[in-house]
């Protein structure tokens, strides 16, 4: 196999990774207002994914990284193209994550709220940015002959990529409640069980949509093939929930989605950033790539190191295996600042 | 300002604000380790008190950390197209080869650590700040390999039929000659800033808590004898990593001169070639080198800095000019950016470089007194105590940053040193507008963190070192009882 072509399936991998990943703790986020009653029930959702989110959004800074040096040309025009809607995923994920890990560092109430904000808007923004984004991509975008983006950022709201944002927006909030059904105990279980059943039918519905339209727009042989067994993983895993299998059905909703990204890059290969112009050019895997010394040099690294990230990563989610419930949470959070004893507790 | 000129302001300022926060992540995870490991060979448990207290201050600062380097991550596509067209054959790789190996590690076993303890047995829990640590190490030397490329390029042809530089030797882009100098006076100076900041931090402590102050501060926290042990390993932290900060820098003056002479050249204002020259401590006058006001000259020194021979020719700005003309055409930035052609903003080179290592070594001289004043179990006390423990931080911290303006700003008018300018790497189809919005963004957002993360700093430096929660929490036999609450909670 080319090698080109062989990076074109590890960035698939990656954006696999990081949608699987980072779309259950986007899911967790944006359902923090309707799970929880109290602080003490968000912070048992929060802590559910306290170990690993930035582990998770890692595969994102990989992905964005290996797209670097692969395909220097893909890179470069899709980021500079695509510039303000990644401006609004960057400030997203800025607040998002400080909130995670300075919500708890005062005890005050005001405090808390305002962060918890920054992790509801800062789930859900990336969770619709990155389909819309996405849909962009298959669909084509104006690329001039110079392999720039002739576009504006208007050029990127069509009713495609919008349906793209649905489906990436449900599907996350779907996967986040199955994964709180499997990581909590007690009332947030049941609760998170009922919602991602009930959220289930319209987000196969959506998915649905966007994929056969997807299909239709550029697919092929191989892309059907994925997006029907994406479609039977969704409804398996969904069924497997309101059966009471957790487990079970987060592998469903889990692989619904490495299955479905995996199609949507075979729906894009061989190009990686098409053109909607008849003069233009589209960046292909060929056109778009580095050169042969340098995907030689980057497999190598990546045959070394991959399998050694993806045990420790392994490990992780195996160490914090046990599912969380109110009881676990220590009374007072780890305050640095409020009227608690100063610093009374480590 | 057109895009250009925004773009290189939102980039100066997001790189500068990202390397106020990697300094410290660099070294203080080192510090906070380093703790750990001690109080697991002597199982004093003032040590551990020490690692949780700065391993609290460490969380604080890497959130930002990470979070300021994503913006990095993205913004060379975003405002840097061409330029990521250019030399992303090259420079890609190691961008791509620090997420896998740096930032996999430092968020996995950063997550293991925070919420791994009492979980994991404690031998495995100090294991995983090592690994952060490890990892902050990884990522420091695969940008700076990225870095150096952009300082003296080596190990790619330039294909004309792609009109880009392709690279032919991964090892010559990592073992960089420059990346050789720059890895270790870098990684030192984040030593430096870190544990400066340990010990201003404990200094205060160390004050606050002598016998007679009465603070009202609960018995538990206050043990004196712990701040001294930080204080005194802190210093003496300071004192050597600030020498080898000056060893590496004098190397690095070396490589400098011979691939960018026309950095030295400015660094010190040279005009003229000259022999035996001196190095300008201080200059007042006009920096054009008309004339000169007033000044302050060690004989030699520069000579010896820029070739390790006190009698060594330094070549001057006028000469090089001639010279990089010959070799490099009309000058490509004359048109947009040098006045003086082929040279970047004298001022800001000549006084940057002497505040980097001013600041610094003024910091180096405060910790060595701090050593001396805590000798024999001798407590400091008088008014300049405070001021001290404030700047002991904020030196080195302010050094690293105005040597990186200096190394940057002393690369213009070039993007890729010989290859490529500044002006031609800017994103085309990106407005003016666009730019303008995402600085104007970026810049108040990280207004907002700076001052929330300094209160939060503020405060739990005030608190001091918690004492230990009575339960046997920290004992590590994992998952002995499945419903006591967690160690750690967010
Ligand atoms: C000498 C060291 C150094 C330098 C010059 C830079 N960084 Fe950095 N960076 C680090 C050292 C570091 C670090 C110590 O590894 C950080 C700081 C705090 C942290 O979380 O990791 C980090 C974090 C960090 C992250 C977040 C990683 C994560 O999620 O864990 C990204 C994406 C970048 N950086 C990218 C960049 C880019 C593109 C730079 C070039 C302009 C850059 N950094 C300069
Ligand atoms: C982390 C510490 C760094 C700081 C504080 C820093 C600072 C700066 C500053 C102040 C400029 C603006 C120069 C000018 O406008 O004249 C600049 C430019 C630039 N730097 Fe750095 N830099 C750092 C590290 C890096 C690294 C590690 C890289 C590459 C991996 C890099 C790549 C660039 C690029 C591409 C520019 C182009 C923009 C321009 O020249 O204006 N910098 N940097
Ligand atoms: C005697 C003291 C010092 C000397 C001789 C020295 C020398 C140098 C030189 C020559 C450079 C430019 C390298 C280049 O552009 O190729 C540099 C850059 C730099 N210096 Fe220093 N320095 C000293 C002290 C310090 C101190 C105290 C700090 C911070 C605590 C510091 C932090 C930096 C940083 C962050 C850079 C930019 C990155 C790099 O190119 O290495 N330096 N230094």
């Amino acid at each position: 196999m080319e090698l080109t072509t062989v990076w074109f399936g590890l960035i698939t991998v990656l954006w696999i990774g990081y949608f699987c990943l980072e779309g259950f703790d986007f899911g967790v986020g944006m359902l923090l207002p309707v799970l929880a009653k109290d602080d003490t029930e968000r912070r048992v959702m929060i802590n559910t994914i306290g170990p690993v989110w930035d582990g998770n959004e890692v595969w994102l800074l990989v992905a964005g990284g290996a797209t670097f040096a692969a395909f220097p040309e893909w890179y470069a025009t899709l980021f500079s193209g695509f510039y303000l809607p990644l401006l609004l995923i960057l400030v997203a994920l800025i607040v998002r994550n400080l909130a995670f890990e300075y919500r708890g560092k005062r005890d005050d109430a005001t405090w808390r709220r305002r962060w918890d904000a920054a992790i509801i808007g800062g789930s859900f923004l990336p969770s619709l940015l990155w389909g819309v984004a996405f849909a962009n991509i298959l669909r084509g975008v104006p690329i001039g002959a110079d392999k720039e983006y002739a576009g504006g950022f208007f050029n990127l709201l069509n009713p495609y990529a919008l349906v793209g944002g649905l489906t990436t927006l449900l599907l996350f909030l779907t996967h986040g409640a199955v994964f709180l059904a499997l990581k909590t105990e007690g009332p947030i279980r049941h609760e998170a069980r009922s919602l991602g059943a009930r959220l289930g039918v319209p987000t196969a519905v959506v998915a649905v949509v966007f994929l056969v339209w997807t299909q239709i727009l550029t697919g092929t042989l191989a892309s059907a093939v994925a997006f029907a067994l994406a479609a039977v993983l969704l409804l398996a895993g969904l069924a497997s929930l309101l059966a009471g299998r957790e487990g079970r059905a987060f592998a469903g909703t889990f692989a619904a989605i490495a299955v479905a990204v995996a199609g949507l890059f075979l729906a894009l290969f061989p190009d990686v950033m098409p053109t909607t112009l008849a003069d233009g050019v589209s960046l292909t895997t060929t056109n778009a790539a580095a050169t042969a010394y340098t995907l030689k040099v980057m497999t190598i690294v990546a045959v070394i190191f991959t399998p050694v990230v993806l045990a420790y990563q392994a490990w992780t989610y195996w160490v914090f295996r046990r599912r969380i419930g109110v009881h676990h949470i220590p009374v007072a959070p780890a305050a640095v600042e409020g009227p608690a004893a100063p610093a009374a507790r480590g | 300002m057109d895009a250009l000129d925004l773009a290189r302001w939102q980039f100066a300022i997001t790189t500068v604000y990202h390397f106020l926060f990697v300094p410290v992540s660099i070294g203080l995870s080192a510090i906070v380790a380093g703790y750990q490991t001690q109080w697991l060979r002597t199982r004093d448990e003032r040590w551990l008190r020490l690692s949780m207290f700065f391993g609290k201050l460490f969380l604080i600062n890497f959130a930002i950390g990470v979070v300021t380097g994503i913006v990095q991550e993205f913004q060379f596509g975003m405002n840097w197209s061409d330029y990521s067209r250019f030399v992303g054959d090259v420079f890609g790789a190691p961008l791509a080869v620090e997420g896998l190996l740096a930032f996999f590690l430092e968020s996995t076993f950063l997550g293991l650590w925070i919420f791994g303890r009492g979980r994991l047995s404690d031998r495995l829990h100090t294991a995983c700040i090592w690994a952060v640590h490890v990892g902050t190490l990884f990522s420091a030397y695969f940008i700076l390999a990225a870095n150096s490329f952009m300082q003296h390029p080596v190990g790619y042809t330039y294909n004309p039929t792609t009109g880009r530089a392709e690279m032919t030797d991964f090892a010559a882009v990592m073992f960089n000659k420059v990346q050789l100098v720059t890895f270790p006076h870098v990684l030192l100076s984040a030593y430096l800033t870190a544990a400066g900041l340990v010990l201003g931090v404990a200094l205060w402590h160390l004050v606050r808590t002598r016998a007679g102050s009465d603070l009202g501060l609960p018995e538990a926290v206050r043990d004196h004898a712990m701040y001294r042990a930080a204080v005194r390993s802190a210093a003496v932290m300071v004192i050597v990593a600030g020498i080898g900060v000056a060893i590496s820098g004098d190397f690095q003056g070396k490589v400098m001169t011979e691939v960018q002479p026309m950095k030295m050249a400015s660094a010190e204002a040279l005009y003229d070639t000259e022999s035996d020259a001196a190095f300008s401590v201080l200059t007042i006058g006009n920096l054009d080198g008309k004339e000169e006001v007033f000044s302050i000259k060690i004989p030699r020194l520069l000579s010896f800095l820029a070739t390790g021979s006190p009698s060594g020719e330094v070549q001057g700005i006028n000469q090089l000019r001639e010279e990089y003309r010959t070799t490099y055409g009309n000058d490509p930035g004359a048109t947009y950016y040098s006045p003086g052609d082929y040279t970047p903003m004298i001022p800001v080179t000549y006084w940057t470089f002497r505040i980097m290592i001013g600041l610094g070594m003024l910091g180096v001289a405060l910790g060595a007194w701090v050593l001396w004043a805590t000798r024999g179990g001798r407590t400091p006390s008088g008014r300049w105590v405070l001021p001290v423990a404030v700047a002991l931080p904020l030196l080195p911290l302010f050094a690293n940053s105005f040597g990186w303006i200096f190394t940057e700003i002393g690369r213009q008018p070039w993007a890729v040193f010989g290859l490529m300018t500044t002006a031609q790497a800017v994103s085309p189809t990106v407005g003016a507008w666009e730019v303008l919005i995402s600085m104007i963004t970026l810049t108040a957002v990280y207004g907002v963190l700076a001052v929330v993360e300094l209160r939060l700093l503020m405060t739990a430096i005030r608190n001091g070192a918690a004492p230990l929660p009575a339960a046997s929490d920290t004992d590590g036999d994992a998952g002995a009882d499945a419903d006591r609450p967690l160690a750690f909670a967010y």
